[in-house]
């Protein structure tokens, strides 16, 4: 299987989907002619022209409002906020229009738009520049909201947004686009609602999604030294949630931490954790733990950004607490 | 102009305001709730721009788009019901008064976020420009949402990519209860064309030969690929911001007086007596024709079922496989 960089992955869906659909375009400040703030964009002006690959200028509210517009004609636009930080701008068009015009009109117009967006914690950016919003996306009935975790689901992913119907608010963690995986040749889509057991285990699970994966992969591994069997459940998409895939594993594991970069106050793992006590409270051989940002702005200086943000360690660390006493 | 044209314009500027006091008589009498907001005093605008239209052309209106909805042919009976909150409105009782949508007359959401219709005009502009149709999108906005950002990045964008849109601005000299003079940097909004590098035309809103005259330049303008125009229409709102506004609270009656004697509907029905294209029976048959149309529509809403309990949940967005 071909090995591919995330970036690549995605650039793959990109231009697979605008071969097979001229009604789908890319829109977003400097995806064409710069190839985009990450480079996601790369060839694609060259291939598909200035009419369907289009710079605009730096007016979110107006990108993203020219997506619904457009998007309500029959178009299936692509917009890309340069980061998520900057779709602030155009929360109105999002949550207001995109996301309920589809139900307010009775279902006469749909959206079948996907907001793009390089998320989270960059290298030393600074508190606007390292943010997770998916919690707040994933708030709002009638948005779609994936976060994928490693190429060959970017690329599935992505190409499965694009053909959806609903507006899909689709989240591209700035830290992995360089990170490599196997990528399937032939043409495939992956599900959008369906979560991925991305490593089998039998004593906690560990549900997560986007970079925290791949922390719980690895620490997954460390575990396993231990002694410690860890399910890894990426859930790929949060809205719609596969809360289905979680409870099947934690019947199975008895123990869960749930994990994410994001701030924890009312964040998806609140929603996740209140989900599985629901569906699962008796099968629960501990309290669920939860792994999530330090509550503050991020930090600038190196050492104190390294501090706000959890990795591996923290997610090795909330494993052996829940199983304390399970296997020792 | 032709007779007809003249006749329809005074019919439709009659059919949006009977059609709307009569939605303030229901409201009056507690039949209906909800935010009402009505538009009696602009007729002028909603009919002179929507008759310099194509059936398949794109609107976007506002929180007091009633007028507009009309002015494109949205039948009354789905109209009124909506309003109602009924099973048969245009939105199956899902949007009401503020968010009205009607895909065969092109009524792409009266949304009620004051200014959010501009970037989607530009959208459906954009649309036309991709698939390169002779299409055109209207965006009715407000002398309020002329101070809002989505009137820059609009107008902006729209004339960088000569986008075929109208920005209609209906200057009604109040945003809620602020007055223009008291919130806007100017006094002629279609100045701010200039800004963007397009026309900007400022006409009497109450007239209504002039809006459709105004209208149907930026809309063959806009059809030759020549880019948007703003078109700023000057014109009064007569009513409070909603029903049940203590309109007097902020402004003088003195100065509804006077902008009532600058009615739109009376000036134009004065007008085509003048000419002698209206006589009393004409006017009789219009008349009727709207009244009898109007109480159908509302004996239709007044029957009609609420939307059963599950419909809270349609429609459903289709959950992947």
């Amino acid at each position: 299987m071909p090995i591919l960089t995330y970036r690549e992955a995605l650039n793959q869906a990109l231009r697979e989907e605008m071969r097979a659909d001229p009604d789908v375009f890319l829109i977003g400040e400097e995806v064409a002619e710069y190839q985009g703030a990450y480079k996601v964009s790369e060839g694609l002006l060259a291939e598909f022209g200035a009419r369907r690959v289009i710079d605009t200028p730096i007016s979110e509210e107006a990108i993203a409002g020219a997506g619904v517009g457009a998007a309500m004609a029959g178009l299936k636009p692509v917009v890309e906020m340069m980061t998520v930080n900057f779709s602030l701008l155009a929360l109105d068009q999002i949550v207001n229009h995109a996301a309920k015009y589809y139900y307010m009109s009775g279902g006469q117009y749909n959206v079948p738009m996907v907001m793009r967006a390089p998320t989270g914690v960059g290298l030393q950016l600074g508190a606007q520049h390292s943010q997770n919003f998916e919690s707040w996306f994933v708030h709002v009935p009638g948005l779609k909201v994936v976060l994928p975790a490693t190429p060959a689901d970017a690329k599935g992913l992505l190409k499965s947004a694009i053909r959806d119907p609903d507006p899909v608010i689709f989240l591209e963690h700035e830290l992995i686009y360089l990170s490599k995986g196997e990528v399937p040749a032939e043409d495939y889509a992956v599900p959008l609602g369906v979560a991925d057991v991305k490593r089998e285990g039998a004593d906690v699970t560990i549900i997560t999604y986007s970079r925290m994966t791949l922390f719980a992969l690895k620490a997954a591994e460390r575990l396993a030294e231990r002694g410690i069997s860890a399910e890894v459940v990426d859930l790929r998409t949060l809205r719609p949630l596969d809360i289905d895939t979680v409870v099947e594993s934690v019947r199975k594991t008895h123990r869960a931490v749930v994990c994410e970069e994001d701030w924890p106050m009312c964040g998806m793992a609140a929603e996740v954790i209140a989900q599985i006590q629901t569906e699962a409270f008796d099968d629960l051989d501990a309290p669920i733990l939860r792994v999530s940002g330090v509550d503050v702005p991020m930090p600038y200086a190196k050492n104190l950004e390294k501090m706000a943000v959890p990795g591996e360690e923290d997610v090795y660390q909330a494993c052996l607490r829940v199983t304390e006493g399970h296997r020792d | 102009m032709n007779r007809k044209t003249k006749l329809a314009l005074l019919e439709m500027m009659l059919r949006i305001r009977k059609t709307e006091l009569r939605l303030a008589e229901i409201y009056r009498s507690g039949d209906l709730t909800g935010a009402l907001h009505l538009y009696e005093g602009e007729e002028a605008i909603a009919a002179g721009v929507c008759a310099a239209l194509n059936r398949d052309d794109f609107i976007t209106s506002t929180h007091r788009g009633s007028g507009h909805c009309v002015a494109r042919g949205m039948p009354l009976r789905t109209l009124i019901a909506e309003v109602y909150g009924k099973a048969t409105g245009c939105c199956g009782g899902k949007g009401g008064h503020m968010h009205m949508f009607d895909v065969d007359a092109g009524i792409m959401g009266t949304t009620g976020i004051v200014g959010a219709g501009m970037p989607l005009a530009t959208g459906l502009g954009l649309s036309i420009q991709l698939r390169k149709t002779s299409q055109v999108a209207v965006a009715f906005f407000s002398d309020g949402a002329s101070n809002n950002g989505a009137f820059h990045e609009s107008l902006n964008m729209a004339a960088v990519w000569k986008l075929p849109v109208l920005f209609v601005c209906e200057n009604n000299g109040y945003a809620t209860s602020v007055s223009a003079r008291r919130s806007t940097s100017v006094t002629d909004i279609g100045v701010r064309g200039a800004g963007y590098g397009i026309p900007g035309v400022t006409v009497d809103g109450n007239r209504v030969d002039r809006v459709y005259q105004a209208a149907s330049e930026a809309v063959r303008r806009a059809r030759a690929g020549e880019g948007p125009t703003l078109i700023e229409c000057q014109t009064y709102r007569i009513r409070g911001h909603y029903e049940g506004d203590d309109w007097w609270e902020y402004r003088d009656s003195a100065e509804v007086e006077e902008a009532r004697r600058r009615d739109p509907i009376a000036f134009w029905q004065a007008a085509l007596v003048e000419d002698g294209v209206l006589g009393e029976k004409t006017l009789d048959e219009m008349n009727a024709r709207i009244d009898s149309d109007i109480e159908d529509a509302v004996q239709f809403a007044a029957a009609s079922p609420l939307p059963e309990p599950e419909q809270a949940f349609v429609p459903a967005h289709p959950q992947p496989a």
